[in-house]
């Protein structure tokens, strides 16, 4: 699995993303600048790593959204390739047209940085197939918008096409609708989630249940 | 055309003799540009002409030590050939003003004088201190502060991993953020501000200039009074997203041999900049306003060269790699203009649509800067605490004081700041004593933390000065990490009044003992005086901010509590409750003297217990500090979500007395840990055990279950902003 982590400008969550990467993958990932136009040849998977593109100005993931690089990303994804937007990610890829929905301003109006439990959806997808479909697990979650939106048509279509790819498991402190944490693309080539398993791949750093997600792609 | 005169330097905060020597230097009456520049260099808060006297007497060497003060932060040798830079500063008075743009902001400058020597940013904390949180004004400044620090901590993606907080009436209208942020450079990779090479351009980078900000460091060197509300233009306005492009844009550019000399426009901007810059290169430099990129049309001079409009760098180049750097610096949309150059003058030359609105020699303007040996009245040390009568049930007081503002839970906040990011942290906030952030590719850790006890300070200051550091060097220890250097934070009263100029030299004294004693020198700081509303001061509050290291990240020790330890408390504990937290919240006095600090024991018993928890012989570690015993074995059980059952002698001076120089050690091997404190003389007593049982045993036999303790230690906050 080769994978690119894109870097807009206001990206921070890289350098993580790099670290649960190379440990997974067992070998470098391409950074990409977003005003490049096109992926490194090889690519298998796009990540999209956290952080405040462009500020956050505007909207979440708006300006991110209409980077030179974007049009090779949905290129990339039209032609069954993967891709992983995490937290400011999964904002940029919603914007992008990529995942349905949009990421609000959380239910409480605050900043949420502390560790939340996950609920698996589904195990027989590239990226979860390391794990039990039922599981639980944890994960850091770190955002001011995470709070998952759609219209109830949308909501129902993803229940129904089994779409979900996590749930808060404890407390839905954002708000999100129905408790989504994270949603797949139809064909499920493309996962966006707001929490940060990359943050919990390493034992001193708190544990290593972000780890299988990792391991699936490796696997893939 | 305004006059310049007198009455005019007054206003700008300049007093008759200080514009005797302004006349005086220049030959002949200054422009206005000139007069702004004077002033804002001879503020209190830029030429520090009460404290320098004091602060010479700090101990700043150390084989470690690579810059001490003087930079624009501290740098020490952490091994492996890298350097931890660090620095702590205050932002108090617009924070009052503009609790979330003052907080940010001082985030943002914290940040700069960080990264600007070179160093990626890898850890911000912050102290805190509020008001009564009776007062409405108490919540909102609370609520502003900590969002800003979030909005911008957690935009620029730097982890902010610990801090302390403390309320007390009189910081009702003078609240107190001081932020620190600690970097990572090579050491061979390390930038300055001396400017150099005669020719080279003057190259700004970053946001454009407005007109915020002007004279802030003014209005950070005079008392508050009830129109200061008015001032609420001087508050400069935080882009923490430019912060983050200057960051990467910066250290890209550090890669490269491009740059001669860098520093931040933090206080008063442009002008202290270019001023530092070029005296401290011993050159001169020559501006042309012109081309400074600006945010508002029709800027005068004066108002440029005192802006303290964020996010901006200045930089000597040399001028055959400008390209080079301009190209890097536009890669990250930034702004990049040249807009001088260095001279052989030992002037400071600015103009104008070509007019020379200044024209300064700078050796004067630095050498002759206000130097003031103020008077100072020692505050009588108190009497110690006479014996108590009467006290609270060991378990009413617990609950109440493991709830209380000091003490409680800080989760609400920390849970609104990115602790995370990076990748790095392996002790989050309330899980050690200090914050343990791991070196990028490394086994290595930094242990850092930020410690005061202002109610021990306004009683003694000496006494307060050295716990600051004695307890900032308990918690490193605590973590098994070992303490390498300080910064301080100096925040204190009106300097013109001689009680506040004898609580500085005090508390001076008493720290400059504890870091002799400590190997603990001082390597950076920021002194924030005039704290003061309506002729009511703070109380004397000398943050320190330090950092250890850890060689191996691993060994690093929390306090959380597993079952099936033993308890164990080093250090002698002979119930001092002289302003304690008990004394103050069960009993309502705030009385005596403060538990006294003995450096040699300090000394002896954290190397003893850092020696134990090196050789793996230790589960967890708590210092003793704020509320005692009984709250530390509290805190420990909460943190780990484990109980513990106390057993001795149930005196109330015992369980929380604030006895200094203590740690309580959760062990697997009690006699082991016993036998080898005896054979190093060290005091320690077994105290009890944990266990699977989710409550707290007393030594009187109560028991409170962990979830009410959690409750009563969770609920202040959630409570207070429901």
């Amino acid at each position: 699995m080769q994978a690119a982590i894109l870097l807009f400008p206001g990206i921070n969550r890289e350098r993580d993303m790099i670290l649960a990467v190379r440990q997974s993958f067992g070998r470098e990932p391409a950074i990409v600048w977003h005003k490049d136009t096109e992926l490194p040849a090889g690519t298998d998977l796009v990540i999209l790593p956290g952080g405040f593109s462009f500020g956050d100005y505007l909207r979440c993931g708006a300006m991110a959204a209409q980077s030179p690089i974007m049009r090779a990303v949905k290129a990339h994804a039209e032609r069954g390739g993967y891709v992983l937007g995490v937290c400011n990610g999964f904002q940029i890829i919603t914007e992008a047209g990529l995942l349905p929905g949009a990421l609000l301003r959380n239910a409480g109006l605050r900043f949420l940085s502390m560790d939340t439990m996950l609920k698996v959806e589904r195990a027989d997808t590239v990226f979860t197939s390391k794990w039990d479909k039922g599981a639980v697990f944890r994960a850091p979650m770190a955002h001011g918008d995470g709070n998952y939106t759609a219209d109830e048509a949308t909501l129902d279509r993803l229940e129904g096409e089994n779409l979900v790819a996590f749930r808060y498991a404890d407390q839905n402190r954002n708000g999100s609708a129905r408790r989504i944490a994270g949603i797949f693309s139809p064909n499920l080539r493309v996962l966006g989630l707001m929490p940060h398993p990359e943050n919990l791949v390493d034992p001193l750093m708190g544990g290593i249940d972000g780890k299988p997600l990792f391991d699936s792609l490796a696997a893939a | 055309m305004t006059e310049i005169n007198e009455t005019l330097a007054k206003s700008f905060g300049l007093n008759a003799e200080e514009w005797g020597k302004v006349l005086e230097i220049m030959g002949r009456t200054p422009t206005l540009t000139e007069l702004g520049i004077f002033s804002v260099m001879w503020s209190e808060h830029c030429s520090y002409k009460s404290s320098r006297v004091w602060l010479k007497e700090l101990p700043t060497k150390a084989p470690w030590v690579i810059h001490g003060p003087g930079e624009n932060a501290g740098v020490i040798d952490i091994g492996e050939g890298l350097a931890a830079i660090f620095k702590m500063e205050s932002h108090n008075h617009p924070s009052f003003i503009e609790p979330y743009q003052g907080a940010a902001t001082g985030v943002g400058g914290i940040l700069r004088d960080v990264f600007t020597m070179g160093a990626r940013p890898i850890a911000n904390l912050n102290a805190l201190r509020f008001g009564d949180p009776a007062l409405p004004v108490t919540k909102r400044v609370v609520d502003g502060v900590v969002r800003g620090i979030g909005g911008y901590g957690n935009c620029v993606g730097v982890p902010t991993v610990g801090g302390e907080v403390n309320f007390h009436p009189a910081y009702n209208g003078n609240p107190l953020v001081n932020a620190m942020t600690v970097g990572i450079a090579h050491q061979d990779k390390i930038f300055l501000s001396a400017a150099a090479g005669v020719g080279n351009p003057v190259v700004y980078v970053g946001s454009k200039t407005g007109r915020d900000g002007i004279h802030g460091a003014t209005m950070a060197s005079t008392e508050f009074d009830a129109a200061s509300e008015d001032k609420r233009p001087t508050v400069q306005v935080g882009d923490p997203f430019t912060e983050k492009l200057l960051i990467e844009a910066c250290l890209e550019l550090m890669q490269t041999d491009a740059i001669v000399a860098i520093q931040d426009m933090g206080a008063a901007g442009l002008t202290s900049s270019s001023v530092e810059m070029a005296g401290k290169g011993g050159v001169g430099i020559e501006l042309n306003l012109d081309d400074v990129p600006q945010r508002e049309t029709g800027m005068s001079a004066y108002e440029m060269m005192l802006s303290e409009s964020q996010e901006r760098m200045l930089l000597v180049l040399k001028p055959e790699r400008s390209d080079m750097a301009r190209a890097i610096i536009e890669k990250w949309d930034l702004d990049y203009a040249v807009i001088g150059h260095i001279t052989d003058t030992g002037r400071i030359v600015v103009k104008h649509q070509g007019v020379v609105e200044a024209d300064i020699l700078l050796a004067p303007l630095a050498d002759e800067a206000p130097l003031y040996r103020r008077p100072i009245a020692e505050t009588p040390k108190p009497a110690k605490l006479p014996p108590i009568e009467a006290h609270a049930p060991l378990d009413q007081a617990l609950l109440k004081l493991i709830g209380s503002p000091d003490l409680c839970s800080r989760r609400w906040i920390f849970d609104q700041y990115d602790s995370s990011v990076g990748g790095q942290t392996v002790k989050r906030p309330a899980q050690a004593d200090a914050a343990i952030v791991r070196l990028e590719g490394s086994k290595r850790a930094l242990a850092i933390t930020t410690d005061v006890t202002p109610r021990y300070c306004v009683a003694d200051a000496e006494m307060g000065g050295a716990q600051a550091v004695a307890e900032a060097w308990r918690n490193i220890t605590a973590t098994g990490a070992k303490p390498l250097a300080v910064t301080d934070n100096m925040n204190f009263g009106n300097p013109e009044k001689p009680e506040i100029m004898g609580q500085f030299a005090s508390a001076i004294k008493g720290m400059a003992a504890a870091c002799t004693a400590l190997d603990f020198p001082v390597v950076s700081g920021n002194v924030s005086l005039y704290n003061e509303t309506e002729g009511r001061p703070i109380l004397p509050t000398p943050a320190i901010g330090a950092v250890g290291v850890i060689e191996d990240a691993a060994l690093a020790v929390g306090y959380g509590l597993s079952p099936d330890l033993t308890l164990l408390v080093i250090g002698e504990t002979k119930g001092e409750l002289g302003r304690s937290l008990y004394l103050r919240e069960i009993l309502g006095r705030e009385e005596g003297a403060p538990p006294p600090v003995d450096l040699a024991v300090e000394r002896r018993n954290g190397d003893f217990v850092r020696g134990q928890i090196l050789a793996g012989a230790v589960a967890a570690c708590h210092d003793v500090s704020d509320g005692g015993l009984l709250v530390t074995v509290a805190e420990m059980a909460l943190a780990g979500d484990c109980g513990a059952a106390l057993t001795g002698a149930g005196a109330a001076e015992y369980w929380y007395g604030e006895d200094q120089g203590r740690y309580v050690l959760a062990v697997r091997d009690a006699s082991a840990v016993l036998a080898a404190a005896a054979a190093a003389g060290i005091p320690a007593q077994h105290i009890g055990a944990s266990s699977e049982e989710k409550k707290l045993t007393l030594p009187d036999g109560l028991a409170i279950s962990l979830p009410q303790l959690r409750d009563a230690h969770e609920g202040f906050f959630p409570r207070w902003f429901a």
